[in-house]
């Protein structure tokens, strides 16, 4: 028999992704419209194009070594939620995780001058501290992750707010340049750049993201401790009626998360391409971001590579609309619109198969109309 | 005047890709009769009365009520006609309260304001007429599952339907309590309401029903009197062949002590009393030892408090001369008890987990299967899953790749079993193992406790089925109330013993 390939999970993803994006898209454009006609399709389009904006191939290679830095740390949030959900939790928190790692990396390469990978080590030690709160306090206490997530958001935003205001130029609310005062910090590159025409913020971090994803898909698919947390994730009474240690499960998951996301902070952070903002009074969107971009991946390592690509390219494209004719909050705005339209990933999937699953009966149906008229000549 | 039927469901088929679960299927209910619905798992009774229910659309035939022609979209049709359902897995909403379940969908309000008292007046006097005890204000995840169905068949009640479905309500009663609810279904009948009673227990639809009609494979097979057949006849037609009713087995030859229980109590986690009180028993090698018990009588808490899935609160557990009383679960496992859980999708399976990662469930972490570097060995675990599926008899669509939600009932408990006695343990704990099994599949699994037992191992059955506690072990205990009140043997005693202890009315003092 004649194998359905629209029945394949990754395929079946990867159209619901699509068409989510495309959905999204669409949407976006429609609320331009609704904003201001007239540079609604120039608008969608750049924000499509990203730095294909530029005209010159050099400048093109240079914005695309931008998205990529972004998308580094966006990646290391994606991986962060989607393994707290392979055990069957929601880490909300790792934006406060992202944080804290942020805060660990700047304050060590600014204020102490460490090396590069102590900043990177004690940036994941962060977040996975942060991991270890939630995961204590899920399995010992029964609190719900998401509410205990989102609390240490904020404590950890404000705590490094008051703690980075020690590495704080003093004529700016930012923290010190990478460049004059971390320079010892600043990730390696290994001749990655020249790829992208000299980009100086291009690093380590981009192949590094990569590899952890490839990393994070072997671990869940082919260990034993994969094996433990999907089961502990889909059925907790099932895991502990085996004898899986449940309780160790849960927190050591969040522990990794909470890793994971702290590495996201130090990943960015460590480029030099941004500075923190001390007077920050909002969360950054990188660690929601990644929930969107977990769901836009289908719950898949390697697809949330591509997802967080793709997440990071429209939110930096939508940086290039023509600010004349929308306000400057245009482009999280659309961005926001694609992002909120992922989450329609598996509602989309689920839709595909009740239809398959309807024509295939209608199929059946019809192959059995016609053998039993083939059975029935042939019983006259 | 001809004979008023209050359903007919006529020439119906359903087709599923693959599969004709319904073919041509015709079922006539008279008003005030109980109407039994006999065949084994897989032969079309679910898939018949889903149709009936609104649950499915059946391609071809028609269904009448009154001998009108309605047509029945979804559960909500079924309702507004005065059908009403109980569910083989129960439809309860796990963290409301009995009597919020009971008027789910149909909640007596004023002006949007909930009017519980009323309801639970209602409940209560419905509870007290038909005798099933229920806490109206206990939540559904805090009682048994005896309790549960009982809240279904309250549900129904206080919908006042007309038309009864029961798809197998009597998996889970003792015996007591299935003639209760056999003389319910009288006076349900009596009162002229239509019953349609689904079940493979012959005795019980020769007890109570007024007719039966058989399905076999999807296909119908005929219409019967209970009065002019008997139960040979109905198995006979049911199942295509004769089925040996008793369990064959030779004498018992207990050897050394497996299981060891001394005072052993266990908190319950509804009240604040133990729910297993002062326990003392043993298991010896080669026996088959039956707790048997009315639901809810402290069965499940034992053996949560014997595999570790609760601490037990005082006592002592010894287990081939060692002490596990506190042991941790995967310790236990590994000194060699087996444990076939009383609910096999809340604990026996990952239901989204592959059949062959399910059937490693115990044992993944040996290097059989994981090497040095924590890499599962997926050859190994692919061809361990091949004999089981092979020498067990597992049936499944896609072999070991199948997803363990898919598969029926019973050869989920098919692959349980075979993982927990391919375990080579010392001790099997089998609770309930048969519940929800076709006769097929019981016969199966009876033979295998009893291999066991033959091979030298220790069993530990925990039934509710009357008729599994009378056949298959070699000693029975009673437990009443989180005590043993008296030790059996099944060949000297009868029935009407085993309730009277099962009751509460007769007690021992055990000397252990």
């Amino acid at each position: 028999m004649k194998k359905n390939i629209l029945k394949n999970n990754v395929v079946q993803s990867l159209i619901a992704s699509l068409s989510c994006i495309i959905l999204g898209l669409f949407i976006g454009y429609v609320v331009l419209l609704f904003i201001n006609p007239e540079g609604a399709w120039e608008a969608i389009i750049t924000v499509i194009k990203n730095f294909f904006t530029y005209t010159k191939h050099e400048a093109q290679l240079k914005n695309l070594g931008n998205t990529l830095v972004k998308t580094a740390p966006l990646l290391m949030c994606a991986l962060s939620v989607l393994f707290a959900y392979k055990v069957g939790l929601f880490n909300i928190g790792a934006a406060g995780q992202y944080v804290a790692g942020t805060c660990a990396a700047l304050y060590a390469a600014l204020a102490w001058h460490w090396s590069w990978l102590p900043c990177m080590i004690f940036a994941i030690a962060s977040g996975a501290v942060l991991g270890a709160i939630v995961g204590v306090l899920k399995s010992y206490c029964n609190v719900n992750e998401v509410i205990s997530g989102i609390m240490l958001n904020w404590i950890s935003l404000y705590t490094t707010n008051m703690i980075l205001n020690n590495v704080k130029e003093p004529t700016s609310p930012y923290t010190y340049q990478m460049a004059s005062h971390g320079r010892d910090a600043v990730l390696p590159s290994l001749g990655i750049e020249k790829l992208f025409n000299g980009n100086k913020y291009v690093s380590i971090a981009i192949p590094l993201s990569i590899l952890i994803a490839i990393i994070i898909a072997i671990v869940l698919d082919k260990t034993k401790f994969g094996y433990e947390l999907k089961a502990t994730g889909n059925n907790k009474n099932a895991a502990k009626y085996c004898g899986m240690a449940e309780k160790r499960n849960t927190i050591l998951s969040l522990i990794i998360a909470g890793g994971l996301a702290g590495l996201g902070g130090s990943l960015l952070y460590q480029t030099g391409f941004e500075q923190w903002l001390c007077t920050a009074s909002s969360v950054p969107g990188m660690g929601f971001n990644g929930i969107a971009a977990t769901f836009l991946g289908g719950l898949d390592p390697i697809g949330t590579i591509f997802a967080s690509y793709f997440i990071q390219h429209i939110t930096t494209g939508g940086a290039y609309v023509d600010k004349t004719m929308y306000c400057s909050q245009i482009s999280d705005l659309i961005s926001a619109i694609i992002i909120y339209l992922c989450g329609f990933v598996f509602f989309l999937k689920y839709a595909m198969n009740k239809a398959i699953a309807a024509r295939e009966e209608k199929k059946a149906l019809k192959e059995k109309a016609i053998a039993e008229k083939a059975s029935e000549g042939g019983e006259k | 005047m001809e004979d008023q039927y209050a359903i007919e469901m006529l020439g119906i088929t359903k087709r599923f890709p693959g599969i004709i679960a319904n073919d041509n299927i015709t079922l006539r209910v008279k008003k005030g009769e109980i109407h039994a619905l006999l065949g084994e798992n897989g032969a079309g009774k679910s898939t018949l009365m889903s149709v009936l229910f609104g649950l499915y659309q059946p391609e071809e035939g028609i269904i009448k009520k009154d001998g009108v022609e309605v047509n029945i979209k979804n559960p909500n049709d079924a309702n507004a006609l005065g059908i009403g359902m109980v569910h083989q897995h129960f439809k309860l909403v796990e963290c409301f309260t009995v009597l919020d379940n009971i008027i789910m969908g149909v909640e007596p309000n004023k002006f949007g304001f909930l009017q519980k008292k009323e309801a639970h007046d209602k409940v209560m006097a419905l509870s007290e007429k038909y005798g099933l005890h229920v806490d109206p204000d206990a939540l559904i995840e805090d009682i048994t599952v005896g309790m549960q169905q009982r809240t279904e068949i309250l549900k129904m009640l206080y919908r006042e339907n007309e038309i009864l479905i029961f798809d197998e309500p009597t998996a889970v009663l003792t015996p007591q309590e299935i003639d209760e609810l056999m003389q319910i279904m009288k006076n349900l009948a009596a009162e002229g309401k239509s019953i349609l009673f689904i079940s493979h227990k012959l005795n019980e639809i020769m007890a109570v029903a007024d007719r039966c009609t058989v399905l076999r494979k999807g296909k119908y097979i005929g219409t019967v009197n209970t009065k002019d057949t008997t139960m040979e006849e109905l198995s006979a037609m049911m199942v295509g062949r004769n089925i040996n009713f008793k369990v064959d087995k030779d004498e018992c030859k207990p050897g050394d002590v497996v299981l060891d229980v001394k005072n052993l109590s266990v908190a319950s986690k509804l009240h604040k009393n133990d729910a297993v009180k002062n326990v003392s028993f043993n298991v010896k090698r080669g026996e088959i030892v039956c707790i048997a018990g009315i639901d809810g009588n402290g069965q499940t808490e034992l053996v949560y408090g014997l595999t570790g899935l609760a601490p037990v609160s005082n006592g002592k557990i010894t287990l081939c001369g060692k002490d596990i009383t506190r042991a941790p679960i995967r310790k236990r496992n590994l000194l060699g008890i087996s444990h076939i859980p009383e609910d096999r999708h809340k604990y026996g399976l990952v239901l989204d987990y592959s059949l062959e990662d399910n059937l490693v469930l115990q044992r993944y972490f040996e290097p059989e299967f994981t090497d040095k570097a924590g890499f599962l060995r997926r050859k190994n675990i692919r061809k361990y899953a091949e004999r089981l599926i092979e020498q067990y008899d597992v049936r499944s669509g896609q072999g070991p790749v199948t997803i363990a939600r898919s598969m029926s009932g019973g050869n989920q408990q098919k692959a349980i079993v075979a993982r927990e006695i391919d375990k080579d343990p010392e001790l099997l704990i089998a609770v309930q193992p048969t519940r929800g099994l076709d006769i097929g599949a019981i016969e199966y699994i009876h033979k295998q406790l009893v291999a066991q037992r033959d091979s030298g191992k220790a069993v530990l059955l925990v039934s509710l089925e009357l008729d599994e506690v009378m056949d298959v072990p070699d000693r029975i205990l009673v437990m009443y109330e989180g005590e043993i009140v008296g030790e059996l043997d099944p060949k000297k005693t009868t029935e009407e013993e085993l309730g009277l202890y099962m009751a509460g009315a007769k007690r021992d003092e055990v000397k252990q």
